[in-house]
């Protein structure tokens, strides 16, 4: 069985301890969000788990056999054109180009973008389509665990309701695990098995939410319900409040 | 060989787009034309006399041979200042120490004039090549070097962490990920480089030999041959405009087409 473990996490920058203690699992299929406040260790939490930085103290077991991260900002290479960049993470893993540039095509056009894009550069393109191209580039590996790092918070509601939907699809049918942070609730609750609240000053756990009902299933009213509902709990006040200070 | 086929396709266009140039060109020519109407032939020959003179020159084969001479000294010493000034740059802008190190070196190196410089070699070396050479050297080394240290030193952490995070093999690191962006920084450093080499090498030889392209201007002088010194200030400026628009500039083009 696919899983993330984090077991009794600990981090510091220097002296000042960024994450203390933090454990979950998450199992094949499952979607994980961790929310709080900015500044409160998420994305250090996230770079943990990713390998994009050395864990020091307590362990992350990561038995995956692929993973992809899409970041908050799309971090495309703007000397390569649409295409180029969606083929980047496929060509890492070997794959043939003509194979790698055919299958960028494909995806490419399911996430909204037109052929007449396809050789622009970074700089020709809308915040939102290089928001849209670097989904695809980490979709298109077809990772069995998916990073996302606020990756909806930049977008207009459009194009983040048209994104989330494509991930809906693919959580809902199983396809892919997600271990995503976010500072915005009702965004957990659409998506999210299991919300973990991650409160700062060290970031440690505080309290883990569940959600039942199947991703697809999730209206409007359930998602506003549950934010009322959330919203009353007490450790949440005092979570969010503390940055009004 | 698509990326040298993509340049010459485009070269045409280029070309097209030069027309604005070729006329401020001309218009400089005419103003040439007409300084030579006020002052006389001796202090500014004619547009047309210095071009005769120069056609005479280049049908001359000691002026082949002095030519020969500045440019071997030229890319001689550009060459070895390309080399070095490339590869330490680029080591030490992957090291912060290094690179901290370097900056007060590289100020006094282009903060020193380039004429003390000369006087130093000729002390050092006598008058010949050696000395040319190394005011070429030093005077291009410090253009290059910075420019690699700037393209290292300013490599983007967020895509180095984006290519982690997709576990890029190293070749892919390299030449996806930093290479285009040094290059970017190192290629606009070489032409600066390369127009600093052919404008020291005349001052160096000028003052320390006997032959090359510098002295030539020098005889010119002591001769009050102004036709000739000025057919060897069109030489230089018309070999630097060759090599900075029709070989350069084009390359440039394409290699930064991404850019805003």
């Amino acid at each position: 069985m696919e899983r993330l473990e984090v077991k009794n996490l600990n981090h510091s920058f220097g002296f000042t301890k960024i994450l203390k203690d933090i454990n979950f699992t998450l199992n094949r299929g499952e979607v994980l969000s961790i929310v709080g406040p900015s500044g409160g260790g998420k994305t250090t939490l996230l770079h943990l788990c990713a390998d994009l930085l050395d864990v020091e103290e307590g362990s992350v077991i990561n038995t995956f056999s692929s993973s992809a991260f899409a970041f908050q900002e799309a971090r495309l290479l703007p000397w390569k054109n649409v295409i180029d960049n969606i083929s980047l993470g496929l060509l890492a893993k070997g794959q043939k180009r003509s194979e790698a540039l055919k299958k960028s095509q494909e995806i490419a056009l399911r996430f909204g973008l037109e052929e007449e894009d396809f050789d622009k550069f970074p700089k020709d393109l809308s915040g939102g389509m290089k928001q849209r191209v670097s989904f695809a580039r980490a979709l298109v590996v077809k990772p069995s665990l998916l990073f996302l790092d606020e990756p909806f918070s930049a977008l207009d509601i459009g194009l983040k309701k048209e994104l989330q939907t494509v991930l809906i699809d693919m959580i809902s049918k199983k396809e892919i695990s997600v271990l995503f942070i976010t500072h915005d609730l009702m965004e957990a609750i659409r998506l999210s098995d299991e919300m973990l609240l991650l409160k700062a000053d060290p970031g440690h756990i505080v309290k883990k939410f569940k959600f039942d009902l199947i991703q697809n299933q999730r209206d409007d009213k359930y998602v506003y319900g549950k934010s009322a509902e959330i919203l009353q709990d007490e450790e949440i006040i005092s979570t969010f409040e503390l940055e009004l200070k | 060989m698509k990326f040298a086929l993509k340049i010459l396709k485009d070269f045409p266009s280029f070309l097209w787009s030069g027309l604005g140039a070729i006329a401020s060109i001309l218009l400089f020519i005419a103003l040439w034309d007409a300084g030579n109407q006020i002052y006389g032939d001796l202090v500014l020959p004619s547009p047309l006399e210095t071009f005769k003179t120069l056609l005479l020159m280049l049908q001359d084969d000691s002026v082949l041979a002095e030519i020969h001479t500045t440019l071997y000294r030229a890319s001689i010493g550009f060459g070895i200042s390309l080399i070095l000034g490339t590869a330490l740059g680029l080591l030490a802008g992957f090291f912060a120490t290094a690179s901290m190190m370097s900056r007060p070196i590289v100020t006094i190196l282009v903060g020193m004039p380039p004429i003390a410089w000369i006087v130093l070699a000729m002390i050092w070396f006598g008058m010949g090549d050696e000395t040319v050479i190394f005011t070429v050297i030093v005077a291009s080394f410090p253009i290059v070097f910075v420019g690699a240290l700037q393209g290292t030193r300013t490599l983007d952490g967020t895509l180095k962490e984006m290519a982690q995070s997709f576990n890029f093999p190293w070749h892919m690191r390299f030449f996806d990920v930093y290479f285009p962006h040094i290059f970017s920084y190192v290629f606009p450093a070489w032409v600066g480089g390369l127009g600093m080499a052919w404008k020291i090498v005349i001052m160096a030889e000028l003052l320390a030999t006997s032959n090359g392209i510098g002295a030539s201007l020098a005889v010119a002088r002591s001769q009050l041959d102004t036709p000739t010194a000025l057919a060897i200030v069109v030489i230089m400026i018309a070999s630097l405009m060759f090599i900075e628009y029709i070989i350069l500039e084009p390359i440039k083009r394409e290699v930064e087409l991404w850019r805003d």
